[in-house]
């Protein structure tokens, strides 16, 4: 079946058989492999995506699903050579370590500040919790996310790179 | 100077890690990340059953299914003499089963096609026809006399015991216990969990047909000691292997052992004479691959009139799986399980250790741990608080009254282990002044008194890690020594290579600070490389809580080297004798003249330009680095509960680790390890469990069933440290990446069990849910 999405902004299509799931098109049709994999139930969050800035599980999505929609991955965070706002969160809060799950943990963070621009903790701690890490322990990560929101505060609409 | 406290990057620094930039921008570079030119998936056919015969494989319609190459069974391994390999344990593991099948999961068939979808669509299609066994589950079941032989193929094997092993005195032991006021006695079972690293194990093999060299992609935490054991195992000369380990998505020992599917997507490249790939589903990683503990315990603590432990006795009943393939040092049968006297001065220890064939996955490996060291420190603190609780002394108290003391060390324990430092009193006295425990027990003892259920529980943890020494410690003769070997390019700028490889430790900012201190140059300015074997220098491997020990050891020692050199660089350039000069981070000056000299820059400018007379240009290095002794970091970490009485629920109030691991080199990410740690023990004391029904049917085959924290469950941790260096480390570094998994389980039950305590509750085996708290209650008529 052919398909058209916008992905980091950009048009893309292919022609995919209806069963190939998301994470697959991106990672095998588009070469897009920051987006990872890493339990094919929902359960782990590392195929996390924005569909029309929405957090989902692109492992449990089929890529006919999306026909028309907007697609943000990890590649599409970062504004040229300058992090967004998360992305430079969990590299000063150390919100990071093997960075298998982070791609997901900044797209669910970048979604969440974008609609709710000051969380608190809990509401940080609810939001990733789709998402599971198995090195940082969290707390650099609610940290990380923080870290995000206060910056972006401080920075004029509009002036911030990247996290559509 | 003042400059040199300025270097970038120096000890103690809690610089950003340098290996950020590509993961957060989503360029890591995993396994499955790899795209071959002309490169086939493979899909593997698995056991529905725990224990069956094989009368036959179908493999007909498959082989005729679109995009197919070829399918492999154990039959066609067997003509290649590779349908068995063996463990690193001494025993052989089934790479494709030929005559029976001994777990669930178990690898039975291959299929290797143009598309990983092709590749599954044609393994479903795979008939097998089983005799159905009845399965053996546990070490109670494998002693059976009605018990199955599970490991019928072996020559002499008579019945499921794979091993009997013991350390101490028995009869110093013995004495004691007969003259003992008390002795207290736990049986607890610490069970059967999986690292379950967010990303999976898998490999691409990639075999040239006309050179004859094997390029093989893995996620392996031991590149190197993997290509010696591939070509022993395939006879392929081992200059034409070439192990690469990519970036690693976590390990935490799952990523040691040398699988099935390893060895037959590496033959599958050689017959077909393609690249072949071959990723675990999360299934399959839970159910095949190294599992960790399943120990069945029971201890018994004797205590003289006045509090003092006078002998302790242990008996372990090992659950090892169809295979014995644990991945531990090879002379040992139960890892370093006989570091159980932990933090003190016990005069007599007695361990006995057997192990048992079940029907289970093989391949006990060390979740984040240093050999069995973490299954020993919770059986020693779990019975350390339940022999406080019977003597009716405090928990604390109890431990500081038998606490080795600081003037001991170095101390050899009843076991043998010689430990290097330790100030196990310090580290318990900043961890209650953090809690505020004299305070907390007051008020645990008031809100007891309206019926409340609550707890704090201690853990006083001392770990054995960073192996070696080469001489006691080996992995198939292979000594347990790491390496370093450093380049400094005519501009300044350096490149180090590891014999250790990341899963997510931050080495490649770690190992720069270490270059940076001993030789001033900025961490920026170096890069490091580990994981690929043909570029790097030999090492074991990364596990264990080796890295900094070792291989950090290793790191110093080669920057060492190349300063001597520089010194004689910087005498020749500042014509002055090599005695007359002095180092201070970042350059040689004269002695009495600091503004005469050289910096590192200048003189590794120099080492390729202006040498003197006789010395051999360039400025690099490496050294094998064969540890005296291991480290023993320790710790205390205590914990606060609150139990809900109508649901059996337990909540983590407060949670308070101190960690002592020597000299931290970034403390921000030492800090971020115990965080890490802290996290995977909270998941085993409460939530992780692997388990199996009657019929071997494993319990925690994906991860709706095999729980893991998310930030929703984890408690907030509170940090402290004390810092006593290890005396013989060249930087006084312990290791860290593993003390949070060794000591936190203990500490988290011990504090649901003095919660409990006030109803006569000793023990709950892990991972403490609600059901079972809520039915110890219940037994004891407590429930709302």
């Amino acid at each position: 079946m052919k398909v058209s999405m916008k992905v980091n902004g950009a048009e893309r299509s292919g022609d995919v058989e209806p069963r190939v799931l998301l994470v697959d098109f991106l990672r095998t049709n588009l070469r897009q492999t920051g987006t990872h994999i890493g339990c094919d139930t929902t359960s782990c969050g590392a195929c996390t995506v924005l569909l029309d800035g929405e957090p989902v599980k692109s492992c449990t999505l089929l890529t006919v699903q999306v026909d028309g929609r907007s697609i943000t991955t990890v590649e599409g965070l970062a504004g040229g050579a300058t992090l967004s706002p998360v992305q430079a969160g969990f590299h000063e809060e150390h919100g990071l370590q093997c960075g298998f799950c982070t791609p997901g943990m900044m797209l669910v963070g970048t979604a969440l500040l974008d609609r709710n621009p000051n969380p608190t903790e809990d509401e940080i701690r609810w939001a990733i919790s789709g998402n599971i890490c198995r090195c940082t322990g969290y707390m650099n990560i609610v940290k990380a996310i923080q870290h995000a929101a206060k910056a972006k505060a401080a920075t004029p609409v509009g002036a911030a790179a990247g996290g559509e | 100077m003042a400059t040199a406290t300025h270097i970038h990057g120096r000890i103690g620094q809690s610089i950003k890690r340098q290996e950020d930039a590509r993961f957060l921008r989503g360029k890591g570079n995993y396994l499955d990340d790899h795209e071959l030119p002309n490169m086939l998936h493979m899909a593997i056919l698995r056991s529905p059953h725990a224990h069956a015969r094989i009368n036959s494989i179908d493999t007909a319609a498959a082989s005729a299914m679109p995009g197919v190459i070829a399918v492999v069974t154990g039959e066609v391994m067997a003509q290649h003499k590779l349908a068995w390999m063996p463990t690193l344990s001494g025993d052989t593991q089934a790479v494709l089963a030929t005559d029976k099948v001994r777990f669930q999961g178990q690898e039975v068939a291959a299929v290797i096609a143009e598309t990983l979808y092709q590749a599954e669509d044609a393994r479903d299609t795979i008939q097998v026809d089983y005799d159905v066994l009845p399965a053996v589950i546990s070490p109670d079941g494998a002693k059976s006399a009605s018990a199955p032989l599970i490991r019928d193929e072996k020559q002499g094997q008579k019945d499921n015991h794979i091993y009997h092993w013991e350390s101490g005195d028995q009869a110093a032991t013995q004495a004691a216990m007969a003259k003992a006021h008390r002795v207290i006695r736990l049986h607890t079972f610490y069970p059967r969990c999986h690292p379950a690293p967010l990303e999976t194990c898998g490999c691409i093999a990639d075999v040239n047909g006309a050179t004859g060299k094997a390029t093989i992609y893995m996620t392996s935490q031991a590149p190197h000691a993997i290509r010696t054991v591939f070509a022993l195992v395939t006879g392929l000369p081992e200059q034409n292997i070439r192990v690469v380990s990519p970036d690693i998505g976590g390990g935490f020992g799952n990523k040691v052992p040398v699988y099935p599917g390893y060895v037959v997507a590496t033959a599958a490249s050689l017959l077909i004479g393609r690249p072949v790939k071959w990723v675990e589903d999360r299934s399959e990683n839970l159910i095949s691959t190294g599992f960790a503990r399943d120990f069945h315990m029971t201890g018994d603590l004797a205590v003289d009139e006045d509090g003092k432990m006078t002998a302790l006795r242990v008996h372990l009943d090992s659950d090892n799986g169809a295979f014995f393939s644990d991945a531990q040092p090879s002379k040992f049968r139960a890892g370093l399980f006989h570091i159980v006297t932990g933090s003190y001065d016990i005069p007599a220890a007695h361990v006995t250790a057997d192990g048992y064939y079940t029907n289970k996955a093989p391949g006990g490996v060390a979740y984040r741990c240093s050999f069995r060291v973490t299954e020993a420190s919770y059986l020693i603190e779990r019975l350390v608080t339940n022999a406080a609780i019977e003597l009716g002394i405090d928990q604390a108290e109890f431990r500081k009254k038998n606490f080795i003391q600081p003037e001991q060390f170095p101390y050899t324990s009843a076991t043998g282990w010689v430990y290097d430092s330790g100030d196990y009193p310090k580290a318990m006295d900043v961890a209650l002044e953090k809690l505020g425990y004299d305070e907390l027990r007051k008020d645990v003892e008031a809100r007891r008194k309206k019926g409340e259920v609550t707890g704090i529980g201690i853990a006083s943890f001392t770990e054995v890690v960073g192996a070696g020494h080469g001489a006691d410690f080996d992995i198939l003769g292979l000594r347990m020594f790491d390496s370093a070997e450093l380049r400094v390019h005519p501009t300044g700028k350096a490149l180090l290579r590891m014999g250790v490889k990341s899963q997510g430790q931050g080495h490649e900012t770690t190992f720069a600070q270490i270059v940076t201190e001993e030789l001033g140059i900025p961490a920026t300015d170096i890069a490091v490389e580990e994981g690929d074997t043909d570029t790097a220098p030999y090492g074991l491997g990364t596990y264990a809580s080796r890295s900094t020990p070792v291989a950090g050891a290793a790191t110093a020692m080669v920057a060492r080297k190349l300063r001597e050199k520089a010194r004689k660089i910087a005498a020749h350039l500042l014509e002055a004798a090599e005695e007359d000069l002095a180092w201070e981070t970042g350059r040689f000056y004269v002695k009495g003249s600091p503004e005469k000299a050289k910096t590192i820059q200048e003189i590794a400018f120099a080492a390729y330009t202006n040498l003197p007379e006789g010395l051999e240009a360039g400025l690099e290095g490496v050294h094998y680095y064969d540890p005296p002794n291991m480290t023993y970091p320790f710790g205390t970490y205590a914990v606060v509960v609150d139990i809900d009485k109508g649901t059996g629920q337990v909540k983590v109030k407060r949670m308070v680790a101190v960690d002592d691991c020597g000299i931290r080199i970034n403390p921000m990410i030492v800090e971020g390890q115990i965080h890490g740690g802290l996290t995977e023990g909270f998941g085993i004391a409460f939530m992780e469990l692997i388990t199996f029904d009657a019929d071997g049917n494993c319990i925690g085959s994906n991860f709706m069933d095999y729980l893991i924290p998310t930030a929703w469950e984890t408690p907030r941790f509170e940090t402290g440290e004390t810092v006593t260096p290890s005396p013989h480390h060249p930087l006084g570094a312990k290791g860290v990446g593993e003390s949070a998994t060794v000591g936190s389980p203990a500490a988290y039950v011990n504090a649901v069990i003095d919660a409990l305590s006030p109803y006569g509750i000793t023990n709950i085996d892990m991972p403490v849910g609600p059901d079972k708290v809520w039915a110890a209650l219940r037994s004891k008529g407590v429930t709302e």
